[in-house]
């Protein structure tokens, strides 16, 4: 690796080669970080070539997570946080998946992701396909759920406590002693964008503002 | 084997004798001192040997990534002190990287210079307690009754600085809550005088004890391949070997700034990730040092007050401070969309946020990479063939903090 390269066209060289890896649908430079979008059928290829072929090396697998966004077909992005210790790099891949496909599992390159995919099977209820450890790691023994779904209410449906009667510990529906209560902080002043007589300012904005997301 | 399936067996010869083998799970905690918190580990074993370590974790959840969702920016800032209750600034740290990454937003040097080093003081904190209860796991236990005196100084610049011994809240996106006092630079700079003749002290009581290396050396060995495929970082994956070290290979605030070395073992044993660590702190002290003689008065956050709170004395005064201060302690400040995983060289090693922000005041996703994580994954490979006791001296060593592992 020259040393004249600088971090930016190290950056710049890593996304063109990420790009022509069969199954990367797109891959760009967010806010300095490295981000590839995976087919899902073509993900354990990629990660394979990721982890094994120069210039990639990616060794480790730092951290695999979920997003969901419910308004979307596939609802829940499966994030992958690669970074290679050899080449000081890292790079973001990013595969889409609903409630029941199963996305391919990699600990079969990663023993680490294991317990990264349970996680992600728990809280999100992202199937792994070929993960022999499915079990739930983060909730309680006989959870139902999963807890960070957005539809998923921030208190929980059932709350614990031990009975003094029935000597046990006893689940129960949740009872909450005050409402739940979240704020909207969108503003009135700032949601309203086109004043009236006003159309043309907007118009000029919104361009601007295209013009931007382009550079 | 039950009485009954014994009698249905032939009886045996008197050359012969029967052995029978002693398989049976133990459950190691989650009431355990030795477990460091609330790790259950269910331990199948032959005899006093491991044959499987299967931890079951997630006793602490508490739902940190869901109720920071629904908390503004500054507000999620706290519950970083309480993941890792043991290192809070550097877990701080990260998010606030994370969120001034997201709003483009840069702090004034004397901010960087002061989160620098107080993200070390941090690491001396950490390791001060990780190194002397590991050897008190081990039956050693003078060092944490010396270790504790130490660690209380430090916490009282801790709360100097913050105003809280422990949860300190003070690392926030776009510097630090507050200046430091006067005079704590001077307290820190004499601390810092004195503090390596400890570091000699301990490494006294425990590097050439016989007892402490019977118990550590060749214990939990990993190498460093394995180390890197389970997602081992900082002071346990340095220790088998790989100098590898967030501050120097992706520098952030005044790392870049700074001199250090890195230690770095050889072996991947419970004594490497010890002697790593004794090393770390010398290397510590010195940055502690330097950040002392390169600060210089001036601003610790961004001026823009539409990120950090005015000076209560301009809001008596001026009606736009007030408005500003009370729209960030109601409202908070709205983040740009956009999504970055931001890392840190925790005490324990690599600590990631991974932030994604829809445009509004509060995270639309915020992941946390514990780091304990993967190494506590990794016990039972390093755990198998080893005795009970030596199960313990790995679990000292792999640093494990369960409000950051369960989150």
């Amino acid at each position: 690796m020259a040393e004249t390269q600088t971090k930016d066209e190290r950056l710049q060289a890593l996304i063109a080669r990420v790009r022509e890896l069969p199954g990367v649908s797109a891959a760009v430079i967010e806010k300095g970080e490295a981000v590839a979008y995976v087919a899902r059928d073509a993900l354990l290829a990629v990660m394979t070539r990721l982890r094994n072929e120069e210039p990639f090396r990616f060794e480790q697998l730092m951290d695999l997570c979920g997003v969901d966004w419910p308004q979307r077909e596939e609802r829940f992005d499966v994030v992958y946080n690669l970074l290679s210790v050899s080449r000081n790099q890292r790079l973001r891949v990013i595969v889409h998946t609903d409630e029941q496909t199963p996305v391919p599992s990699v600990h079969t390159l990663w023993p680490s992701a294991t317990w990264w995919e349970r996680e992600a099977w728990d809280l999100f209820g992202i199937l792994f396909a070929g993960q022999p450890d499915h079990r739930r790691i983060l909730t309680d023994y006989g959870f139902e759920g999963h807890p960070l779904r957005k539809d998923f209410p921030l208190t929980g449906y059932v709350e614990v406590r031990y009975d003094e009667e029935r000597k046990a510990v006893v689940y129960e529906p949740v009872r909450l002693t005050q409402d739940f209560r979240t704020f909207d902080f969108i503003s009135p002043w700032e949601g309203m964008l086109t004043l009236p007589g006003d159309e043309k300012v907007h118009a000029q904005r919104l361009a601007a503002k295209e013009k931007e997301g382009e550079t | 084997m039950s009485e009954n399936s014994l009698a249905a067996l032939p009886p045996v010869g008197k050359e012969r004798k029967v052995v029978e083998f002693d398989s049976h799970a133990i459950n190691f905690g989650p009431q355990h001192p030795a477990a460091h918190g609330v790790l259950r580990l269910i331990l199948e074993m032959d005899g006093e040997v491991v044959e499987r370590a299967d931890p079951h974790i997630g006793l602490l959840h508490r739902g940190t990534e869901k109720l920071i969702e629904y908390k503004t920016y500054m507000q999620a800032v706290p519950y970083f002190d309480r993941l890792d209750y043991v290192s809070p600034m550097c877990e701080e740290h990260a998010f606030a990287l994370a969120v001034e990454k997201l709003l483009g937003i840069e702090v004034p040097e004397r901010g960087k210079w002061i989160r620098t080093m107080f993200a070390e003081i941090t690491r001396i904190l950490n390791h001060l307690l990780n190194l002397t209860t590991y050897a008190l796991d081990v039956g050693a236990v003078t060092p944490p009754l010396w270790g504790f005196e130490e660690r209380e100084k430090l916490l009282e610049f801790h709360e100097a600085a913050s105003g809280a011994r422990l949860h300190a809240n003070y690392f926030r996106p776009g510097g630090v809550a507050k200046d430091l006092p006067s005079g704590l630079e001077e307290k820190i700079a004499e601390w810092a005088e004195k503090f390596p003749k400890f570091i000699d002290d301990l490494q006294e009581l425990l590097t050439s004890n016989r007892i402490w290396k019977q118990r550590t050396v060749d214990i939990g060995v990993i190498s460093a391949e394995d180390a890197l495929a389970w997602g081992f970082s900082g002071p346990c994956l340095r220790a088998s070997g790989v100098p590898w070290d967030l501050r120097r290979a992706q520098p952030y605030d005044m790392y870049e700034a700074v001199e250090f070395e890195i230690p770095v073992g050889k072996h991947g044993d419970c004594y490497d990730r010890y002697l790593v660590r004794m090393e770390e702190m010398r290397q510590s002290v010195a940055i502690i040092k330097q950040c002392l003689a390169a600060m210089r008065p001036g601003p610790v956050k961004v001026q823009d007050h539409k990120f950090s709170p005015p000076p209560r004395a301009e809001m008596k005064r001026s009606m736009e401070a007030l408005i500003h201060h009370f729209k960030l302690y109601t409202e908070g400040y709205h983040v740009p969309p956009g999504a970055t995983y931001t890392v840190v060289e925790s005490p324990k090693g690599e600590f990631g946020v991974y932030l994604v922000a829809d445009g509004s005041n509060r995270p639309y996703r915020c992941k946390i990479r514990p780091t304990g994580f993967s190494h506590l994954q990794a016990i039972e490979v390093m755990g198998k063939g080893h005795m009970l006791a030596d199960v313990v001296a790995i679990i000292g060593s792999l640093d494990l903090v369960f409000g950051e592992v369960d989150r």
